[in-house]
């Protein structure tokens, strides 16, 4: 068991230069695809809770899609059904693009979060209490100024324990990545499994590192909600 | 604190009541049962007996039911046909043991990285998937005599004039299974180099990345590459570069069945029936199925 | 032919999923059931375990966790047998996978009852007691009903998780609808680029007809439970 640990210590956290592997890959992976479905989220969010058919139709057939097909089938989907279409490999910027496993796992986890995330903004959204709409409309703001001053930071905050559910679970859904060949913290577990054959401590490990990220996340959302959420107090 | 996806909306309205308070009666009895156990010391015991009175099925000590792990991604050893059944070289060679000693053969699939911690955790009884012995492996499993033979080799696009050396792969990326001989080979001579090594699951997701370009070589055994993959269709436009790797030290001598160190009866059991098949001749018979060579070697 | 041969083994693949996720629920439902009670008892003995529990399986990713639990339960259920002198329980890769999901999700099961039971107006409890209903009748008549109408959100929620989450399974080995498909793939592997794409769309479309019915059952059994409750909207 020492010894696992002896060789695998570095490959659980950053790897080498140039090639990193672990924690650092995790953290990567979880960053970009809450970051990146953050981004679409938002205004999709705002055509889902849109009263307009021709928005909110086809936004709600996205989420209903991703949420109702594991990420599994999706991130095999996107990393070996995609690349075997004639069209992708024969687009050089498409082929270049699927070609790389990290691209693959981060497009299949942000149109996933994306979902979820536009599910629960457009919930919060829907649940803006009225009255607030009125007196903005009784101000004359225009549209984007009402999404932008009134409904939006009203939105996220509400929606912020939401929100920070799904960040952890998008942090545990990165474990899938391993199974695309990404070398994230699951896979090098999986290595020193397999070379050590002592499948409890290699993963052990692993879980333990996990834990330590989850609890991390956990209070870092407990502080922006005291200081976001700091008038339900 | 941290819950499930999938936010419902709700929607209210009356309509004809359904009867599911018998199903959940059962659930609300254990509940029922907790709350006492606050106060009586009755469980644990309880928990034993149950256990201990507990057989399902059982495995036989004395080897009427061997349980076979198997990997079916390596063909033309072990594969699965389109109805689902295993077919292959192991396959019909576990066979064969099994009716030289009386006993009913359990294939048991299985990642080719999970077979010895499945071994050890007595998932199953032996290891019939073209292991080869190793000293590594030796450490942790043994290995009853020799069943075949066959080296390594890589296998890349036609025309691509790799080599299997660090120098020739550097900056590229080659695909190994997990778990495997090749794995290891790659990862003490290629990736310390700059060589890119890749491990996949099982063969068949090596053979595609190959197909589809992700990968530059993929590092198998000769036989299974050749017939498994370069003889189809599947293999067309690739080839061997390069020759066969030797080492025997991370490579290995022979390919043989991992047994658990204290199943010497079943090592025993399983020598005598294969020294048998080779002398009457039906290991030749099962081996010129698959193979156009001789697959057991000198 | 519209599956290449394949149709029969996915048609297998998906009775397979369903039959584990249903007893998954089943095994998951139990614990969290118990789960939820020993949470919610003033005996720290009961109380600080079950925290434990919960806490460590909803930080570790299912994943993670299903590879641990994968070849330990063998192993441990092994050591046992062994210290007792017993023959070895065989535990086959079926059970072995319903016992890992259920323990996993057990522990979101014990955090929806929790929230459950603690949504019931105390005042009922207390006022059934008045009344001299025994403890059972307090459970079955007054909390039981009403901790599932708010709990079966929850529970819809935790139960569309368990129904995807056994394609993970298909990692450690299960025949479900997404070992099929990539058995379905490489079997036709000559027939055809798209074929990849195909299979694995295939399997999506599965899930995504199971899921849809999930959503209809569960937007039925709301309605029952909610049988007499004026919504504050509308």
């Amino acid at each position: 068991m020492t010894e696992l640990i002896q060789q695998y210590w570095q490959q659980y956290l950053f790897g080498t230069p140039g090639h990193p592997t672990g924690l650092v890959v995790t953290l990567w992976l979880t960053a970009a695809s809450v970051g990146l479905g953050f981004v679409l989220a938002v205004p999709l969010s705002v055509a889902r809770a849109s009263t307009n058919r021709w928005l909110s139709v086809p936004v709600s057939f996205y989420t209903y899609i991703i949420r109702g097909t594991p990420l599994y089938v999706q991130l095999l989907l996107l990393y070996s059904g995609v690349y075997t279409l004639d069209a992708v490999r024969a687009t050089p910027f498409l082929n270049a693009f699927f070609r790389d496993a990290f691209n693959c796992s981060i497009l299949a986890f942000t149109l996933n979060t994306g979902a979820y995330t536009t599910e629960i903004f457009a919930g919060a959204i829907k649940a803006t209490p009225y009255g607030e709409i009125e007196a903005a409309r009784a101000y004359g703001m225009s549209n984007f100024a009402l999404y932008s001053c009134i409904i939006l930071p009203s939105a996220l905050r509400r929606a912020l324990p939401a929100y920070s559910n799904e960040v952890i679970l998008m942090l545990h859904a990165t474990t899938l990545a391993a199974t695309a060949t990404v070398p994230d913290l699951l896979k090098v577990a999986r290595n020193a499994s397999s070379e050590y054959y002592l499948p409890f401590v290699a993963y052990g490990i692993a879980a333990a590192l996990y834990l330590c990220i989850s609890f991390t996340l956990i209070w870092f959302f407990r502080k922006a909600e005291r200081k976001w959420l700091a008038y339900l107090r | 604190m941290i819950r499930s996806r999938n936010v419902n909306e709700n929607h209210l309205q009356q309509t004809r009541p359904l009867t599911l308070s018998s199903a959940f009666l059962t659930f609300a009895l254990s509940l029922d049962v907790l709350r006492r156990i606050g106060q009586e010391r009755v469980p644990a015991i309880v928990l034993f007996f149950t256990l201990m009175s507990w057989s399902l099925c059982v495995s036989a000590k004395d080897w009427k039911v061997i349980r076979f792990g198997v990997d079916p991604s390596y063909p033309p050893f072990e594969s699965k046909a389109a109805d689902g059944s295993l077919v292959g070289f192991d396959i019909d060679l576990g066979n064969a043991l099994c009716a030289k000693l009386n006993a009913k053969c359990v294939w048991v699939e299985n990642d080719f990285d999970g077979m010895i911690p499945a071994l050890q955790a007595r998932k199953i009884d032996a290891v019939l998937s073209d292991m080869s012995v190793t000293e590594k492996r030796l450490q942790q499993i043994d290995f009853t005599g020799k069943i075949s033979y066959s080296p390594t080799r890589m296998v890349a696009k036609a025309g691509s004039n790799l080599l299997p050396t660090a120098e020739s792969l550097r900056g590229r990326n080659i695909g190994v299974e997990q778990g495997t001989i090749q794995e290891t080979y790659a990862k003490i001579y290629f990736e310390p180099h700059g060589v890119n090594v890749v491990s996949y699951q099982n063969q068949d997701q090596v053979y595609a990345d190959l197909k589809s370009g992700r990968l530059d070589a993929s590092l198998q055994d000769e036989a299974q590459a050749s017939i498994g993959f370069l003889r189809t269709p599947e293999g067309e436009g690739f080839g061997f570069c390069g020759p066969e790797l030797q080492d025997p030290k991370i490579l290995g001598s022979a390919a043989a069945i991992g047994l658990r160190k204290v199943d010497t009866d079943l090592k025993n059991a399983l020598n005598n029936a294969l020294a048998e098949l080779l002398k009457d001749g039906t290991y030749q018979t099962i081996a010129k199925k698959y193979f156009d060579f001789n697959i057991y070697g000198n | 032919m519209l599956f290449e041969g394949y149709g029969r083994q996915l048609w297998n693949g998906t009775l397979e999923t369903i039959q584990l996720a249903l007893l998954s629920l089943l095994l998951a439902f139990v614990i969290g059931l118990i789960g939820a009670a020993a949470k919610l008892s003033r005996n720290r003995w009961l109380s600080f375990p079950a925290m434990i529990y919960t806490t460590l399986i909803r930080g570790v990713p299912d994943l993670v966790l299903m590879l641990l639990l994968f070849y330990s339960f063998q192993d441990w259920l092994n050591r046992l047998t062994d210290a007792l002198n017993q023959q070895q329980i065989d535990i086959d890769p079926f059970v072995a996978g319903v016992c890992v999901l259920g323990f996993i999700y057990g522990a979101y099961f014990t955090e929806t009852f929790r929230g459950g039971v603690l949504a019931v107006p105390k005042g009922q409890l207390e006022a059934a007691a008045a009344y001299g209903l025994t403890d059972w009748q307090v459970f079955h008549r007054v909390l039981f009903p009403q901790m599932m109408r708010f709990a079966l959100p929850g529970i819809s929620n935790n139960w569309q998780v368990i129904l995807k989450a056994t394609a993970l399974v298909s990692i450690i080995g299960l025949h479900e609808v997404v070992r099929a498909a990539q058995d379905a793939i490489t079997g036709t592997s000559s027939k055809g680029a798209y074929h990849a794409f195909f299979f694995l769309a295939v399997a999506g479309l599965i899930y995504l007809i199971l899921t849809t019915f999930s959503n209809l059952a569960f937007m039925a059994l709301e309605r029952h439970y909610s049988i007499g409750i004026r919504r504050s909207e509308k």
